[in-house]
């Protein structure tokens, strides 16, 4: 009893060292980047100065009628461009992704088809589109081809993904009637990975919706164009218009893309 | 895909879907099938473009091979390290900022139906603007450099990490914390052991994912003058020197490469 009662209890949550001395480096770290990047207390508040007066230079916001349609005409834009890239993006993803799923396809194929997609992920779709302008020209077009390649490079990786998750033995058992390639692939992959298929593809209208208001910055058309050019003329109202139209169009997509996918689960 | 069974009177028949099911999967055709035919017939394309397309892209990598290896240590060394640094510290500052909303959005732990919608609202709006909008708006406000991209990579992600770590949250075990709280321990001491054991690897996973993206993000902000590779990468293409902007392309791709070994690296270690 004495003797119980006279050594310490341990404490009931010992102190995991690793673990906090990987916290002081991030911390240090942090301190070490902010000294380099030259962000100081002082910038910051010359800053604040600076932003209320471009919040005053916004409101109210410029509802004139030749604006409105300029950004009508914009914004109808850059819808297409993100109907027509998630269009053709995901019906190039479906082979795509199928190739570079290892359970259906031999190795040296998926193997290629992986890395063709790693190709397709690392560019932003800005970048993407600086070449395509320079490629096809400015227009709707670039943005279109830049969208095409980011939505195949997100869509089939993660349908990879997908195909590779499936139940075997619903192939195996379509494969033991005697059933071809394609036919195994239509009665037994497509119905077990349709559902997530619409999703992600719903889930990259939601993304090409945002990234198509971005690629006119580069020139590759939709509601990009106008923003920056009222942005380079101080037309800071014109710029509020833009962006109460961008994040009501996202919100509403946001929305609208829930709904679907609710249709399909 | 519920399985629907008919009624007794047929039951042989059996159907995959029920009837609204189907009506909502064919209405979802047709407006698909329309909204693409609908932006073919009316987008403006410009065919004359299309003419010399091959040419002008076989000239595209006619003019970037062979690299400006050159321009490396003058410009692209020195804009990389800063994108780096744009990247990370924007994405810890995303995290500082978005720890508390997060706390605030999960209705477990905040049971206040104002606080949780007003932390979603500022997820929500943080979300909807893009990072190279917010680039603008920092830019116009604080100037060109690094700060502006610090804080236009902060903002664009709080909504995302705050969002991802919120679900986590709510989706945490209600065992261990009303132990914790049974033995009279304080707030912070649930927090700390009884919520934060439970969504760590969660929370490890949302800001590696983050931070992977935000690599990428960065490159581009310096497009509209926020610091990074990519005001190289501006001037480069302004002064029409394509050698250049081969040269941090093939930069970039490696950095995106690597880092996407290293977070599925440490992904696999930690989680």
């Amino acid at each position: 009893m004495s003797l119980a009662a006279s050594r310490p209890r341990p404490p009931a949550f010992p102190v995991n060292w690793p673990a906090r001395l990987a916290w002081i480096g991030l911390a240090l770290y942090a301190l070490y980047a902010t000294s380099i990047l030259n962000l100081t207390w002082a910038r910051f508040v010359v800053g604040l100065d600076n932003g209320a007066k471009f919040l005053d230079r916004m409101f109210p916001p410029n509802m004139q009628a030749d604006k409105l349609e300029l950004i009508g005409s914009g914004m109808l834009e850059s819808i297409q461009i993100a109907v027509l890239a998630t269009f053709f993006g995901v019906l190039l993803s479906l082979p795509l992704g199928l190739m570079a799923a290892r359970n259906l396809a031999p190795g040296w194929l998926s193997w290629s088809a992986r890395g063709l997609i790693a190709v397709l992920r690392s560019f932003h779709p800005v970048i993407v589109s600086i070449l395509f302008v320079k490629a096809v020209g400015f227009g709707a077009l670039a943005g279109i081809l830049a969208l095409i390649v980011s939505s195949m490079g997100f869509v089939s990786k993660l349908f990879a993904e997908v195909v590779e998750e499936m139940n075997a033995k619903q192939v195996e058992a379509v494969r033991a009637t005697g059933a071809n390639f394609w036919n195994v692939l239509i009665f037994a992959v497509m119905p077990q990975v349709m559902a997530r298929f619409v999703g992600l593809s719903v889930y990259q209208l939601d993304s090409n919706l945002r990234n198509s208001t971005m690629v006119g910055i580069v020139g590759g058309g939709g509601i990009g164009a106008p923003l920056f050019t009222a942005y380079q003329r101080f037309d800071y109202d014109v710029v509020l218009t833009i962006l109460i139209c961008i994040i009501a169009l996202i919100m509403l997509a946001e929305v609208v893309s829930g709904r679907i996918r609710r249709i399909f689960q | 895909m519920k399985e629907t069974q008919a009624p007794p009177d047929q039951a042989r028949r059996w159907q995959r879907f029920s009837p609204a099911e189907r009506i909502a999967r064919s209405m979802l055709a047709i407006v698909t099938a329309v909204a693409v035919v609908w932006s073919i017939k009316t987008i403006d394309i410009i065919p004359e473009f299309l003419y010399d397309a091959p040419e002008q892209t076989a000239d595209l990598f006619k003019r970037m091979w062979p690299f400006d290896w050159g321009f490396y240590p003058k410009a692209v060394h020195d804009a990389l390290i800063e994108t780096f640094h744009i990247a990370t510290l924007g994405t810890m500052l995303a995290i500082v900022l978005a720890l508390p909303l997060s706390f605030l959005a999960a209705r477990n732990f905040t049971k206040s139906p104002v606080l949780n919608f007003l932390a979603q609202f500022i997820f929500v709006s943080s979300r909807s603007v893009n990072s190279l909008i917010w680039a603008l708006l920092f830019v116009a406000i604080f100037g060109p450099g690094a700060l502006s991209g610090v804080l236009s990579i902060a903002f664009r992600s709080i909504g995302f990490i705050g969002k991802l770590f919120g679900e986590a949250l709510e989706e945490a075990q209600r065992g261990p914390i009303e132990a914790l709280t049974a033995a009279g321990a304080p707030r912070s001491m649930i927090l700390a052991k009884g919520y934060w054991p439970q969504v760590e690897p969660a929370f490890w996973s949302v800001a590696l994912l983050r931070w992977d993206i935000n690599i990428r993000e960065s490159a581009v902000l310096g497009l509209v003058g926020a610091g990074g590779i990519g005001v190289a990468l501006d001037s480069a293409l302004n002064n029409l020197y394509w050698d250049q902007v081969g040269l941090i392309l093939a930069v970039i791709f490696l950095v995106v490469i690597a880092t996407e070994i290293v977070t599925s690296t440490i992904r696999k270690r930690i989680i």
